[in-house]
């Protein structure tokens, strides 16, 4: 058994991956769990691939190993795939359906990729595709996805769900309590069965 | 006292106030900055806090309160420390009265920085103690203790955090905030702060006569510390120590180095007990190079016959796979794993509406042949653009840019620099390059603020870092007294007259400057900015790509035609550059 769960969440700078991977850090507080995460900062947070390393229970450091990962959040279809080898083969991902085309293939004239070829790309590991942006504005505010996708992760995540909205409540900004709470329970409800 | 979820920097910070801490300085550099962002904002703030305008200027300011008594805390990046070293090296030799703390921040694997230098061969090299957290926790509690091991040896203490333990997070142990503050009193001491040369000698013998004490100190003090489990032993230091842990077998002894200089007694004694010893450590071969002179019969690995490498950070795999080369079984292996091939990548990228980005258009396009030094900043992204040819170190625009200029090279020079790096180190090369005579543009990106570290006031900006108010310096007038006659300020949001501006610089000759003034698109949204987003007339959108190559996040670009998305800032440049007159204000066309 390994010592510690961990959840590497991707995403693009700017997409609140840190803010998630609080939500975390938190409720391993409030469950009075050891917990340790490694996040971007600095120049790659401009718009680049950023990733956030939660490994709840760890107690050494805080980065995990590619082909280690117990769950592969990931807010951007595109980082998904470039991070799916820190799953190992069957590996659980939750998988916001959105795709923010980078400006380097419009600048390289790259082929431009889509959701499809992308998500059968994915095929091989146990994969569940979110419309992060719906549930969102659902819930009230487009900018809530980070927390849907954490609501849609949180059956996955051994940490009580009570304990994940109490977290939520304690790091967002206060006047958006509700709505994130809102984002987290639809997240929650719709999200983890849903199926590419 | 209180567990609390933290980022390193923030754990620091707080062990800070915990210590009683009564200045802090600093100048900001990724992974350093939280340090002083989060003491700034502190509701109550009985001690002083500043961001300075470079390195070497915070380390000197901490040094003149550490002198009155006080405790004082300096922050930056390794490189930073670069331009402080010439207070460092003699601050060892006069000493301190009040704790005094050096923060210099190490990067392994350079991810915001220029190099990959080791901050433990600075404090080799002035004889300083030096202290290597290996978690977070470790952080937090070294430097509530550091404060007091400077005021024991009447030395500052250099702290030397790595990336993965300034912006780790993990439950931390704090404690309660102090309350008790020095009350700053300078007692004149020539011998001791005046370092002709009748002093300094005294004063190095000073410096050397401590350090045998120092290094039985931090043995005592548990910095330095060993189990003993079995014939075959790991030494690790800083955050790989945590990575060893986590793999290492149970039959294996193991020592861990958190603080420098190494006592070699202490060192020998656990390395002769051993057969085999492995040392893993990130960057240097410090701690290896102690453990090879100490060891007699002992086999040693590390860097140095290519067990570990000499690069990058480590992770639990690395030192698996070290472990293993030793001929030390580690309690996990890791499965070989390599990413999915031809992924785009997804670099970082100059914001949309970032000013950088006009002003970069302007410059390589009226001087399509110019030769591009930059420097450190946001703007250094221009590298995707084109428009950067040189990167050194802070400042070195101007000065590596008049270099060439004055080498004889015959097309133009036009270099870029930020409002804080030409703040930082810019200001000397400026003056240096009129007064010698240079042929060069010298464009001041002016976004009045230090973007890259996360948007921290400067001079420029009218605020200090405690947000009180404060008269902005005038970037313009400082480039006039260096003895520039040509300053032109012009706002890049505004092409035509950029463009203009740049063509009329090419006439002239001499040291030229132009300030693109514009404030940074994140500040402006945060101060409530709002400006309507533009939008493709997909009628009269040819699909030329001319927008394209101009690079703005916004602007996708998918075969027949461009589209602008929900990312617009609303700058309004593409709508100049589009040569079809196709993109306008939303809602307009
Ligand atoms: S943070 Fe400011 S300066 Fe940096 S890229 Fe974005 S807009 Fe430009
Ligand atoms: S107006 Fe054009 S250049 Fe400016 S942010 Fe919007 S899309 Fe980018």
């Amino acid at each position: 058994m390994k010592p510690s769960f961990d959840i590497l969440i991707v995403g693009i700078g700017g997409q609140g991956t840190v803010l998630a991977s609080n939500v975390l850090g938190e409720a391993c507080i409030i469950e009075n769990r050891t917990v340790r995460s490694a996040e971007t900062h600095g120049m790659a947070q401009r718009g680049g691939s950023v990733e956030s390393h939660i490994r709840i229970d760890g107690k050494h450091g805080s980065l995990i190993v590619p082909g280690t990962a117990d769950l592969l959040v990931a807010f951007d279809l595109l980082e998904a795939l470039r991070y799916r080898h820190y799953l190992p083969a069957g590996g659980r991902l939750i998988v916001n359906r959105n795709l923010v085309v980078p400006t380097s293939v419009y600048q390289q004239a790259l082929d431009v990729p889509d959701d499809e070829s992308i998500l059968a790309a994915l095929a091989g590991l146990d994969v569940a595709c979110i419309d992060a942006a719906a549930l969102a504005r659902e819930a009230g505010n487009i900018l809530s996805q980070n927390i849907v996708m954490l609501g849609a992760a949180s059956a996955d995540i051994p940490l009580r769900p009570e304990t994940l909205e109490e977290a939520v409540r304690r790091c967002v900004p206060k006047k958006t309590v509700e709505v994130n709470t809102a984002a987290f329970r639809l997240g929650r409800e719709k999200g983890a069965g849903t199926t590419p | 006292m209180a567990i609390r979820y933290l980022l390193g920097n923030e754990g620091i910070a707080h062990a800070c106030l915990e210590a009683n801490i009564d200045f802090a300085s600093g100048y900001p550099g990724t992974p350093s900055s939280e340090v002083i962002d989060v003491l700034r904002v502190q509701k109550e703030r009985p001690f002083t806090v500043e961001w300075s305008t470079n390195e070497k200027v915070a380390l000197e300011n901490a040094l003149g309160a550490a002198w009155c008594g006080q405790r004082a805390l300096c922050t930056m990046k390794h490189v930073g420390l670069n331009v402080a070293a010439d207070p460092l090296m003699t601050s060892a030799y006069t000493g301190v009265t009040g704790g005094f703390v050096v923060l210099s921040a190490d990067d392994p694997f350079a991810h915001s920085s220029q190099n990959e230098q080791d901050t433990r061969r600075y404090a080799h090299f002035a004889r300083l103690p030096c202290l290597d957290p290996a978690s977070v926790q470790e952080a937090h509690d070294m430097i509530r203790d550091a404060f007091a091991l400077s005021e024991e040896f009447g030395l500052p203490v250099i702290f030397r955090p790595t990336t993965r333990i300034c912006h780790s997070k993990g439950d931390v142990d704090t404690g309660a905030v102090g309350t008790e503050h020095q009350t700053a009193v300078f007692h004149r001491d020539p011998k001791q702060y005046v370092v002709i040369p009748a002093h300094t000698r005294v004063l190095h013998k000073n410096l050397n006569g401590k350090q045998q004490a120092l290094k039985k100190r931090l043995v005592e003090l548990g910095y330095n510390r060993h189990t003993v489990r079995g014939s075959t032993a790991v030494v690790a230091s800083g955050v790989a120590a945590a990575y060893v842990q986590e793999v290492i077998g149970g039959d294996v002894s193991l020592a861990i180095v958190g603080a420098y200089p190494i006592d070699e007694e202490w060192l020998r004694e656990f390395v002769d007990r051993h057969e085999r010893v492995l040392v893993v450590e990130e960057l240097d071969p410090v701690v290896e190079e102690a453990v090879r002179q100490v060891a007699t019969r002992t086999e040693v690995f590390g860097k140095m016959d290519s067990t570990v490498p000499y690069e990058g950070e480590f992770n639990p795999a690395i030192v698996a796979a070290a472990l293993e080369k030793a001929g030390m079984t580690p309690t996990t292996t890791f499965p070989a794993a390599a990413p999915v091939q031809g992924v785009p990548p997804r670099p970082p990228i100059l914001c949309a509406g970032c000013m950088h980005r006009p002003t970069f258009y302007a410059m390589k396009k009226v001087f399509r042949d110019g030769i591009f030094p930059s420097d450190i900043g946001c703007y250094t992204l221009g590298l995707q653009l084109g428009a950067v040819d040189t990167t050194i170190c802070m400042g070195a625009s101007i000065t590596v840019g008049s270099g060439i200029a004055r080498s004889g090279e015959e097309r133009p020079v036009v270099c870029t620099i930020g409002d804080s790096t030409f703040l930082h180190t810019g200001i000397p090369g400026l003056l240096n390059a009129v007064y010698n005579g240079a042929d060069m543009v010298v464009v001041i990106l002016d976004n009045r603020i230090t973007a890259m570290t996360g948007h921290q006031p400067n001079p420029n900006t009218g605020v200090t870092a405690t947000g009180a108010e404060s008269t902005p310096i005038s970037l313009d007038a400082i480039c006039r007294a260096c003895g520039v006659s040509w300053v032109e300020t012009v706002d890049p949001y505004d092409l035509p007259v950029l463009l203009e501006t740049f063509r009329r610089a090419k006439e002239r000759r001499g040291v030229r400057v132009i300030i693109s003034k514009q404030p940074c698109v994140i500040t402006a949204r945060k101060s409530g900015v709002r400006r309507k987003a533009y939008a493709v007339d997909p009628e009269r959108c040819t699909g030329c790509g001319v927008c394209r190559s101009f690079g703005c996040p916004a602007i996708a670009f998918t075969g027949e035609n461009a589209t602008i998305t929900e990312l617009c800032a609303g700058c309004g440049v593409c709508a100049d550059i589009c040569p079809s007159g196709a993109i306008g204000m939303e809602g307009r066309r």
